[in-house]
């Protein structure tokens, strides 16, 4: 049996409290869902003298909406996401990228918090965030700060938060009418698998125009990649095959991937070509 | 915590999973250990009615919370009618996923009992099976929903 080495436990109830937590030992984590904290405590990959479970914070797993938009608690687990009634009226796209994310079991624990916080390349969430032009919005002995979402993974598992900061939730703003917005990825088996690329749009039309359109890809850059000139190309446009094309080319350029086991660099490179012409035509078309 | 409906107290290191805390020191041992990281679903629990794999729980995230274990499935004597149709059915083999694809299969069906056969492979890709090829399990389920409804 994976047994983990011995740490101090603490269920923060205010996210003051989690602060203060935090604060009180070099290295100490913070527990959400655990489906990576805790895979990653057996393994060794990360060691902690303090765990700081999140989740009895109300703030940290309310899913709450109001005019400005969506309040996603850090800790809110993905199954919630996926059959909250606010999510699946006014953001669709992201109750179905909460029902990809691992299997049913992971999905009861994980969170979308946890799958920005981790910063895995391949994170499913996260280019949907980044096109829906959500933010991060951060607790820390300093008090609070946002995070555009797209400057929150800097490389490779490691993210934008200061030392003893800590997700408190994801803030997406209230789609304007008339947008859509999609993820799609490639995985070779049906479920529970790794994107070998993803890509994740917005988009706006008014009165056939498109007046706003954000692109981001998952699995082909060190980061969730945001490709801000898919948007400069077809602002101001009306949708059109051409222009699809032309967009979906821009942001096949944009990818840098590596090879590895699940795909080498030039089909990754093709792939994202062939996802981001379908994602945008599904929200233009 | 509340344990298959009846309140336990137990203490718990920090770094020990529900799923020692379950087997290791409340002796419940039909939840079994497969993979440890989350990939097998065979320790699949019910935390607070939601399906989890309890290897991925710290026990003392369960205070104060109801934890469903396969040992909380059966009333009494009487089998619940997914271990019936497992049984008729014969979807196991060695039996080491089958607490886990059980609980799993109730947590699906008590929220989706007309969940199809699409939805239940869907629902159970969580589960792994190396014996019988997952037909047996599929039609087992289906067979249990149809006697549930």
């Amino acid at each position: 049996m994976l047994q983990m080495k011995p740490f101090e436990y603490i269920a923060a109830s205010s996210v003051d409290d989690a602060v203060r937590a935090l604060g009180s030992r070099a290295d100490a984590r913070v527990l959400a869902g655990g489906t990576d904290l805790i895979v990653q405590l057996k393994s060794g990959r990360r060691e902690a003298e303090l765990v700081v479970d999140v989740k009895r914070i109300p703030e940290l797993t309310a899913i709450a909406m109001d005019a400005d938009g969506l309040r996603l608690g850090a800790a809110a687990a993905c199954i919630h996401i996926a059959a909250n009634r606010d999510v699946r009226t006014h953001y669709p796209a992201l109750a179905e990228v909460a029902a990809l994310i691992g299997g049913t079991a992971i999905q009861g624990r994980a969170s979308i918090g946890g799958n920005l916080c981790n910063a895995a390349p391949s994170a499913d969430a996260v280019p949907l965030l980044i096109a829906l032009s959500a933010r991060a919005r951060v607790a820390g002995p300093d008090g609070r700060r946002e995070i555009a979402v797209e400057d929150f993974c800097i490389a490779p598992g490691k993210n934008a938060l200061a030392p003893g900061e800590f997700l408190v939730d994801v803030f997406i703003p209230k789609p304007a009418s008339g947008t859509r917005a999609k993820y799609l990825r490639f995985i070779p088996r049906n479920e529970m698998d790794i994107a070998v690329a993803g890509v994740g749009v917005a988009a706006t039309v008014v009165d056939g125009k498109i007046t706003m359109a954000r692109l981001a890809l998952a699995s082909v850059a060190p980061t969730p990649l945001f490709v801000r000139e898919v948007g400069g190309a077809l602002e101001g446009q009306a949708p059109s095959a051409a222009l699809i094309e032309q967009a979906a080319a821009l942001a096949q350029a944009a990818a840098r991937p590596i090879s590895d086991m699940r795909a080498p660099a030039d089909y990754r490179r093709h792939i994202c070509g062939v996802l981001s012409r379908r994602a945008l035509s599904a929200v233009l078309g | 915590m509340t344990l298959n409906g009846e309140p336990v107290e137990f203490l718990a290191e920090p770094r020990q999973t529900l799923l020692e805390c379950l087997r290791d020191t409340l002796h419940l041992t039909g939840t079994k250990e497969g993979c440890g990281d989350g990939n097998c679903g065979s320790c699949c629990v019910t935390l607070d009615g939601n399906l989890v794999t309890s290897c991925l729980v710290l026990g003392v995230e369960a205070q104060g919370r109801s934890v469903t274990t396969i040992e909380g499935i059966a009333r009494g004597n009487d089998l619940h009618p997914l271990q019936k149709a497992f049984i008729e059915h014969a979807a196991l083999q060695c039996g080491i996923c089958t607490p886990g694809f059980i609980v799993a299969a109730k947590a699906l069906l008590d929220a989706e009992p007309a969940a199809d056969e699409e939805r239940i492979r869907l629902w159970l890709a969580n589960n792994l099976c190396r014996c019988t090829g997952y037909d047996k399990i599929v039609r087992a389920v289906q067979a249990a929903a149809k006697e549930m409804r």
